[in-house]
């Protein structure tokens, strides 16, 4: 393999028209934030029941795919696969800044978010969500190191061992993500335990298709070239993830059909529940795995870069979609308190709860993507962290 | 009272460094009106000699009967006619104890009962708190600290039993001793402040003219709830969760 050369992507005007129109959305998203924290959350569609609304819901998304982001740069370094070692930095820095955008959507939908600094300062070590943000915060550190020993020569040496550590943090990190589902366990329909592994195969697809849209816009606006190999690799990758997934996605949903006490709420995701079982079927299933998988392996439209995009956008929706199903769905669904009795009082027992999402969430959670695209451009202006060229030549297809 | 002290007031108590000067000065009356021994020394933790229990008889509780509520709501400032949450809709609005109206599906037959914190020995909702704002004091009250809460409502997602409420908007009016505010979470506090000043009622127990509700030291043999418990059966909601609930309820 070729020595890869890592340069800086231009300035000009295309780069400053990218971070204006960036810029705008992260300005309409604070615009919007700040019209929920002066007014309260009752500008907002949550409610007693719908605790987590649309900005967890990319939130964690966002954060979910994060983790994924950094599977190429740890198949590349970790297990030695030479091919992926070029788009190490790229993914590590996506990563990064994926992680970034989520954490700032999470904490500027706080109820309180001025008092971010008690969340620093006062750990409960009980909670499954301090741990989450020890691992972010552990993340930012080992991925940052992981960075540095790939861009710094004298540290090359260090890169695998690192990105090793960075590994297991990812996998860590992701499953106590999942995990935050996973201990509410008087929620019918998050109590699985199957939902820490599914978050770790789900991130893995997510961050990926993030991943590419990312490479091959920002390939497509530098000019640069990225050839056939390289995408067949990725695309052959996104399909086994994506693949995955929704096997996992089968496999929990099966699992909590044979469990008696998880039958009402899967009754309500898959067939009953509105708009749920319809993002569930058409979001999650069709448009976030089906027609993904069969652009991806249709040879036709799978070895082009334009279709690979395509399928990595769907990922993408699917994934918000999932999300949605998950956060909110679970939510929606009411808490049984007594088995076996229909109930009813002034506060919601026993019905269905709706949630009816304002234009300040959309902006809150579309700002966290903004925000990160804005972080990327802004680094790869400045530092090396983008291949030259991903040509045939460059990413050798004889290579391991 | 030394600085270090308010301090440790703060996290015990579960009022502010205001709030907790304010809550010194309405025990005042109650330690004349019930006596010192019973009043808890606020310079002193709560005890862990003392757990803090509730039991509610369902079957003296009248279907429609809404006193409880309300009495809750006149001691504590939320709700009611003359709610303070303004903007909030319906939903939004907090309600520390509501009444649940049950029907048996195979039998049809009907119960109605309030529900509110359950006091769990292990509540879920302080588990997952990352700021500790949530806790649980060593005679058995589960509270929020609403200086230490955030608002990210992880411990409503964790209560089984819906009985946290977010505050969607700012407000004005509030009591001494129950001090709410915007973007911080709240539930029922067993009317610690009535606890603390020795009174050993809640405002909702003392409201009810059936006498279905009871309160008292679970680890005192000799309370009437102890002996109630002990001499009829009596359950948890949720008992399946382990969360071993401080408040019982009889005839469900
Ligand atoms: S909303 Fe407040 S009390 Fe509840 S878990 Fe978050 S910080 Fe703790």
């Amino acid at each position: 393999m070729k020595k890869v050369l890592f340069t800086q992507t231009e300035g000009g005007k295309g780069f400053y028209l990218l971070l204006a129109i960036l810029g705008a959305i992260i300005g309409v998203g604070l615009l919007g934030t700040f019209h929920m924290e002066h007014n309260g959350h009752w500008v907002t569609g949550m409610n007693q029941q719908i605790v987590w609304g649309i900005p967890h819901v990319f939130a964690i998304f966002l954060i979910v795919a994060a983790s994924g982001a950094l599977n190429i740069a740890s198949i590349g370094s970790v297990f030695g696969k030479k091919i992926y070692k070029p788009l190490g930095r790229l993914s590590a820095l996506v990563a990064i800044a994926l992680l970034t955008g989520g954490l700032a959507i999470l904490v500027l939908d706080l109820g309180r978010p001025d008092r971010l600094i008690i969340a620093m300062t006062h750990y409960n070590f009980r909670s499954i969500f301090a741990w989450n943000m020890i691992f972010y915060n552990g993340f930012f550190a080992i991925v940052g190191i992981y960075i540095w020993t790939m861009m710094e020569k004298r540290m090359n040496p260090y890169s695998a061992k690192v990105g090793l550590a960075a590994f297991i943090w990812r996998l860590a990190l992701t499953t106590a993500t999942g995990s935050i589902f996973g201990f509410l366990v008087a929620r019918q329909g998050f109590d699985a335990a199957i939902m820490g592994p599914m978050f770790v195969v789900m991130s893995f697809a997510y961050g990926l298709a993030f991943f590419w849209l990312v490479l091959n816009a920002s390939y497509r606006m530098t000019g640069r070239e990225l050839g056939g190999v390289m995408t067949k690799r990725l695309k052959n990758l996104l399909g086994v993830f994506v693949a995955g997934a929704l096997y996992f996605t089968i496999v929990m949903h099966l699992a909590n059909l044979y469990a008696a006490e998880h039958k009402g709420v899967e009754d309500f995701i898959l067939n009953s529940g509105g708009i749920y079982t319809t993002l569930f079927w058409y979001g999650q299933i069709l448009i976030g795995a089906i027609i993904p998988l069969a652009i991806l392996y249709y040879p036709a439209t799978g070895n082009s870069r334009c279709g690979v995009t395509f399928a990595s956008l769907l990922v993408v929706l699917g994934g918000i979609a999932q999300m949605y199903v998950t956060v909110v769905g679970g939510q929606a669904y009411p808490l049984v308190l007594f088995p076996g009795h229909e109930v009813s009082s002034t506060f919601a027992d026993g019905v269905i709860n709706s949630y009816s999402p304002t234009l300040s969430e959309f902006l809150l959670g579309i700002m966290g993507i903004a925000l990160t695209l804005a972080l990327v451009a802004v680094a790869v202006r400045n530092l090396r962290f983008m291949p030259a060229s991903l040509a045939d030549s460059v990413a050798d297809p004889h290579s391991k | 009272m030394s600085e270090s002290n308010q301090t440790d007031l703060t996290r015990r108590q579960f009022v502010g460094k205001g709030a907790a000067a304010a809550a010194a000065v309405t025990v005042a009356p109650g330690v004349l009106l019930y006596g010192a021994a019973e009043a808890r020394n606020l310079d002193q933790p709560a005890s862990s000699d003392v757990r803090w229990g509730m039991l509610i008889d369902t079957n003296k509780c009248d279907k429609g009967c809404n006193d409880c509520v309300t009495a809750c709501q006149t001691e504590n400032g939320w709700g009611g006619e003359n709610s303070n949450e303004k903007n909030s809709s319906p939903e939004q609005k907090a309600q520390w104890i509501r009444k649940v109206e049950l029907k048996d599906i195979s039998t049809g037959h009907t119960q109605s009962l309030p529900v509110m914190c359950q006091h769990c020995e292990n509540p879920p909702c302080v588990d997952v708190c990352p700021t500790t704002a949530s806790m649980k004091r060593a005679d058995g009250v589960v509270l929020v600290d609403r200086h230490l809460c955030i608002g990210c409502r992880f411990c409503m997602m964790a209560c089984p039993y819906k009985a946290r409420s977010f505050v969607h908007e700012s407000l004005t009016d509030q009591k001494a001793h129950a001090p709410r505010g915007k973007g911080c979470v709240e539930s029922c506090n067993l009317c610690v402040h009535k606890l603390d000043a020795g009174e050993g009622v809640t405002a909702c127990s003392v409201s009810c003219t059936k006498g279905a509700i009871t309160v008292g030291d679970l680890n005192d043999e000799k309370s009437e709830i102890a002996q109630q418990l002990k001499n009829h059966k009596t359950t948890q909601i949720r008992a399946d969760l382990g969360l071993n609930t401080g408040v019982r309820y009889r005839g469900i």
